[in-house]
């Protein structure tokens, strides 16, 4: 299951793959053959790559057309005349600032919160014996895979009363802590030999100082894991946010988005498409230097 | 105590952002609460099972259902076969290029659901660049999202898109996991690599396959992002998912039937993931 801990891959392989293996395959399956040759696998790849790119290359060079040029047709593949208009609107006439900020802003603070608070919890459940601690990891479990379409009246409900609606904290408190973060944080402590932690405690050393002094340091992998998965989806996030950010001043990236492009700016594809470059393109940034830790984080917890 | 100290921040935002939402919402559901209730409470009435009642006879609520059904079954076998195809080429081109392919056909699983969404609007307009290329050989495509028959398998094409790197991405890490010796015992006493493939490899992939079929129905359960920017749910209910269905009751300000339909959509959502539970389970 942690395959976490295996913490300098070499260049070889960016999925956290482990390496020798990977290369006893690669030559097992050139002395078999194995499907129909190197060629064909080679053409499929490509082929798929290609289809694969296509929507994203599509974005970009429909960002810098003008609004005539995106009328035209048949479509122009490359634009005739670079403009940067598209851009600059989202700058000048509408509030990108903002909606980045915000963005940022909630992201940043639900993955430290999420750092935090499920390393904690994650500690006392993978080292400590407590009462009522199996119902405290059958709830963690139990809301695993829980939607937010599945909670968000009541808590749009529950934020309205409390005073919070259309605040950062109605963004961000329902995601401050979240049970896969918890199991996450749990399945890699139970790793950390026992040993360690009782020389430790035989010196006298408080839990608190155990947790920030010896299991905290040694908890990278995971947390670069939880960190990654979290901003990932905090940015990402939709249907909340959506809900709960009931003005300008509080959208997100991906609420301002969708409510132009179905509001008065719907057929203004030009602004539109710059927007999606907007927001995909820190989160592709991100990801293809940091993508050992995205795709290892699928690969471990096989969730998104 | 110590340990309730370390569990407590969990605990308490937990407990009042999970745990209590859900369990109203469950109490919702059997409640004619709506917009207005949130100032004067108690004009709340308990209604028992009328808001399902009402549901279940609400023909575009069957019809999400049947929508977001359609969206899970064509859709999961699809992602599945592809990201198979590529998992199993990848894993055998070992060379300078195999960490770019996995790379490219990742990224998309990275990307705003309303982003990606935004740029296949665009791409499947119309006169957009699909139409465009299939005039180039003659064909006339249709108008795909406005277009009740097209609207939905547009839809899962974009799902497929953004979905498929997941699941080759945990095919690859099921793949390498196979014992490289029972390959090679099995070409030894000469096994073709297509009877290698189907006698030895497939059947060793399926808890994996099982795994990643289960996780992507929950995601493909949930769709929503899709049908609010590319179709708003139409044409004429077309790509209505039971999500969006949901968010709109909800935009009405029904409540208490938005909680039903969320329910429902929740209730089927814990019968598969009890399945991915036990999956989980007998893998660790």
């Amino acid at each position: 299951m942690t395959t976490t801990d295996n913490a300098v891959p070499p260049v070889l392989s960016p999925g956290g793959v482990p390496p020798r293996t990977s290369r006893a395959r690669g030559r097992a399956s050139k002395r078999h053959r194995f499907l129909t040759g190197k060629g064909l696998t080679y053409a499929v790849l490509a082929i798929g790559a290609l289809v694969w790119l296509l929507p994203f290359a599509w974005m970009v060079l429909g960002s810098f057309k003008t609004q005539r040029e995106i009328l035209v047709r048949p479509p122009t593949w490359w634009p005739k005349e670079f403009t940067a208009d598209n851009f600059s609107t989202w700058f000048t006439q509408l509030d990108f600032g903002t909606f980045f900020t915000n963005s940022l802003v909630v992201a940043v603070i639900t993955v430290l919160g999420n750092m935090v608070f499920c390393s904690m919890v994650g500690y006392a459940l993978a080292k400590m014996e407590f009462a009522g601690k199996r119902y405290l990891f059958g709830a963690v479990m139990a809301t695993l895979m829980v939607p937010t379409v599945a909670t968000f009246v009541p808590l749009f409900v529950m934020v309205s009363k409390l005073g919070l609606a259309n605040t950062y904290g109605a963004l961000i408190l329902p995601f401050l802590t979240q049970p896969l973060g918890v199991f996450l944080m749990r399945q890699f402590m139970m790793g950390i030999p026992d040993s360690l932690l009782e020389a430790a405690r035989l010196d006298g050393a408080s839990e608190l100082r155990i947790f920030v002094r010896i299991v905290m340091p040694l908890c990278g992998p995971p947390l670069a894991t939880l960190g990654i998965l979290t901003f990932l989806s905090s940015w990402n996030n939709f249907l909340w946010p959506l809900v709960a950010a009931q003005s300008q001043d509080m959208y997100t990236l991906p609420v301002a988005l969708s409510l132009y492009s179905t509001g008065q700016n719907a057929t203004n594809y030009g602004l539109l498409l710059a927007g999606a470059v907007l927001i995909i393109t820190p989160i592709l940034l991100l990801f293809v230097f940091l993508q050992r830790y995205f795709i290892q984080g699928v690969a471990t917890t096989g969730l998104k | 105590m110590v340990a309730w100290g370390f569990a407590l921040p969990f605990v308490l935002v937990f407990t009042v952002f999970m745990l209590v939402p859900l369990l109203s919402s469950f109490g919702m559901s059997f409640t004619d609460f709506a917009a207005r209730d949130i100032r004067s409470p108690f004009s709340v009435n308990f209604v028992g099972l009328d808001q399902y009642t009402t549901l279940f006879t609400d023909p575009r609520f069957l019809k999400a259902l049947s929508v977001t059904g359609i969206f899970v079954v064509v859709g999961i076998p699809i992602t599945m076969a592809l990201a198979l195809l590529l998992a199993i080429a990848l894993n055998n081109v070992i060379g300078r290029f195999s960490p770019l392919f996995r790379v490219i056909f990742y990224a998309p699983v990275v990307t705003s659901i309303v982003a990606v969404s935004v740029v296949w609007r665009y791409i499947l307009q119309d006169d957009g660049l699909i139409n465009s290329a299939l005039s180039i050989v003659g064909i006339d495509g249709p108008n795909w999202l406005n277009d009740t028959t097209w609207a939905l398998p547009s839809l899962i094409a974009m799902a497929v898109w953004r979905n498929t790197g997941t699941l080759m991405v945990i095919f690859i890490a099921g793949l390498q996991s196979i014992p490289t010796d029972v390959q090679e015992a099995a070409a030894m006493d000469g096994a073709g690599s297509w009877r290698r493939l189907r006698s030895i490899t497939l059947p060793m992939l399926r808890p994996t396959m099982l795994l990643g079929a289960v996780l992507i129905s929950v995601g493909y359960l949930q769709f929503f992002e899709e049908a609010f920017v590319m179709t708003q749910g139409g044409p004429l209910d077309s790509t209505l998912s039971a999500a969006y269905y949901t968010y709109e009751k909800f935009g009405f300000g029904q409540y208490g039937l938005a909680s039903a339909a969320s329910y429902v959509l929740f209730a089927i959502i814990a019968v598969i993931s009890v399945v991915q539970f036990r999956l989980l389970r007998s893998q660790d």
